[in-house]
Order: C-alpha cells, then structure tokens, then sequence
C-alpha cells in the first residue's frame, strides 16, 4: 500500500514538474516570441507611414505624365518598391542630392535594383518642360523617370501627398524659386505607401530600408 | 609750390586711403553645377575670403541673363530658398558657399553647362563704406551628380 502511495506521490509531483516545465517553456516562447516582433518592428530608419491616409495615386486630372510624355499612373509601378521626390529641376542642391543618393542605392542594390522605380516630380512645370525632364532625371540614372503635372494641378497634387511647396517671386517673372518638402516617398511592392525619408538621411540607411521592403 | 605739394601729398594720401581700404579677397574651389539643355538655371559654389569685413552683393557672367546670391536653409524637412541682398564676409573668415548653404545662383543661362567647362563669373562687393569691387573668376563645371565640391577628396 505504502509502496503504491509513494509511486503515485512520486507521480504526482513529476506531474507537477512536467506542468512547471511546460508553463515556463511556454511563457519563455511567448517572451522570445514578442521579443522577435519588437525586433520585426523597429528596424525601418525612415519615418514609417503605416496607416497614411494620402499619397495613395494622384489626382486624375493632374494629367501626370512621364518624361517621354506618356501618362501615368502610381499603380503602373506596382510590383516595384517606388520612390517618389518632389522637386524641380532649378534647385540647386537638395533635388540633386536627393537623386545623387538614389544613384548610391541603385548601385548597392545590385541586381535588386531593377525591382525599384526612383520617380522625380516636378512641382514646376512651367520652367520643368518635358524636355528639361528628359534630360535631366535619366542624367542621374537612365532607369530613373521624371514626372510632370499639368502646371494648373500642382497646388491639387501636392495636398493629395502632404507635399509643401512655396513660390518666392524673383526679380524677374521667370526666376521665382521654390521651397518644398524635401522628404522621399517609399511604396512597398504591393503599391502601398509605407516609408517618409528624411533628406538627411544617408544612402545606406535608405538601402537597409529598401532592402527590408524588398525583402517583405 | 606749397600748394602744390600739399595737393600732392594729399591726393598720395588719399591714394594710400583708397589702397588700403580695398579689401583682398581670395576665392578658391568655384565650381558650377552642369546643366542641361532647357534648364535655366544653376548655382556656383566658392569659399571666400576676405581681409576686410565686405559683403558679396550680386555679380554678373556672360553665360546668364541675372546673377544673385541665394540662401537656402532646411527648415525640419523643408528646403527653404531664397535671394539674399547680401552675403556677409567677416574680416579674415572663411565663408563657404556650398549645397545646402548659400550659393551664387546663375538665372536666365543663355547655354548648357557641361562638365570640363569654365564659366567666368565678375562677383561684386561693397564693404561698410560703399566701396565697391569686382573679382573676376573661372569656376569649374562639375558634374550634375556633384554633391560636394570636396567629394572626390573624402574617398
């Protein structure tokens, strides 16, 4: 009797060891588990644009068109991780800095950069003709495609992406300058508007962002 | 004879004056960004330097229709830029005119501007006194890509 009491005590407390050591086992997962998703979300160094409510495509009668004329869409270039800059072609430094660091991108990519569409949108159409754009955007990379608005529809395009753009009057009427966001657009492959990039951001923190949309 | 040599000494007075309140002013690493076909405008960039306080007011080139000095500053992430009337240039300071700071900014281009070019560029400055000079200089025409003047030295 005694003999089959201490089994079953003995029995009972591996019971309650198995039991301990599953609860622990499991809470250590769940613990590692929200430890790796912390780590899934933080990466991004650019500001991250989740649940933007904008920039989702242009207004339709903005009449965007490309560099070579034709019209386009954002969701032409789903399938590809797009960035999209706002400029125009008189700055005289922060637009070609911009497109100079997406020129360092596309080469560290490598191969990978043929799934990204650097896009360049002019907020000045009246000065930035489509054959300014032409030659200028492909300048930086042939890949790369400018992007023009009907002059009348910039005010309209710009609000659609929370793009801020200011006209200074020059001392002429043709040499006004602009002040304007200076912030990179990154859309993920789904065509979703996920990434703010700061211009001060430098080229390898703006690949590590890239690759990782890439990578999703 | 004694009014002679009084006019004399003071007009040699006047000359040392007007020597010695010209200021020197030396400009190393102008450069100008490319162009291309159908833009009309770009920005020179320079360090100045000045052994007398001056200010840079403007200038002229025979390759643009208008020549102003620019300021642009980031405000967050917005790119502010703008004409200025003047550039200040502290006695014996450097002052870079560089991107993302202030530049010279060539309007009304009358050509393209293409890399391995030389564009002269008369800038003009007026120190405290209203004495006026012009320098004359050739700035090298970089690369559209340029981002800095210095950029092929950091590598």
């Amino acid at each position: 009797m005694s003999i089959i009491s201490t089994k079953l005590k003995s029995g009972r407390w591996q019971l309650v060891l198995l039991a301990t050591f599953v609860a622990l086992s499991l809470s250590l997962a769940v613990a590692w588990q929200g430890l790796w998703n912390h780590q899934e979300t933080i990466p991004f160094k650019a500001a991250s644009l989740e649940n933007a409510d904008f920039g989702r495509a242009w207004p339709v009668d903005a009449g965007v068109v490309d560099h070579h004329g034709q019209a386009r869409s954002l969701s032409d270039f789903r399938g590809k991780v797009v960035l999209l800059f706002f400029g125009y072609t008189q700055c005289p430094d922060v637009c070609p800095t911009a497109l100079h660091r997406a020129t360092q991108l596309m080469a560290a990519l490598g191969q990978d950069a043929e799934k990204v569409q650097v896009l360049f949108m002019t907020l000045d159409p009246q000065r930035d003709t489509l054959e300014v754009l032409s030659h200028y955007v492909p300048a930086f990379d042939p890949r790369f495609i400018g992007l023009r608005p009907q002059p009348g529809a910039v005010a309209d395009l710009a609000r659609t992406f929370q793009v801020f753009y200011h006209i200074n009057t020059g001392s002429s009427p043709d040499t006004y300058t602009l002040d304007h966001s200076a912030t990179t657009y990154a859309y993920d492959l789904h065509g979703k508007l996920r990434l703010a990039i700061r211009h001060a951001a430098a080229a390898d923190e703006v690949t590590a962002d890239i690759r990782r949309l890439l990578n999703e | 004879m004694k009014n002679l040599s009084i006019s004399l000494i003071s007009s040699l007075a006047l000359l040392a004056f007007s020597a010695q309140a010209k200021a020197d002013i030396s400009v190393d690493n102008a450069w100008v960004r490319a162009t291309v076909p159908g833009k009309t405008a770009t920005g020179a960039f320079m360090t100045l330097k000045s052994d007398k306080a001056t200010q840079l007011v403007g200038g002229t080139s025979p390759v643009a229709g208008l020549v102003e000095v620019h300021e642009m500053l980031m405000e967050g992430d917005i790119m502010k830029m703008r004409a200025i009337p003047a550039l200040k240039l502290p006695a014996n300071t450097p002052v870079e005119l560089k991107p993302g700071s202030y530049h010279v900014m060539l309007m009304k281009l009358k050509t393209a501007l293409r890399e391995g070019e030389t564009v002269p560029i008369k800038l003009e400055f007026v120190d405290a006194s209203k004495n006026k000079e012009t320098i004359e200089i050739k700035a090298a025409v970089k690369p559209l890509t340029e981002k800095s003047g210095h950029e092929h030295h950091q590598h």
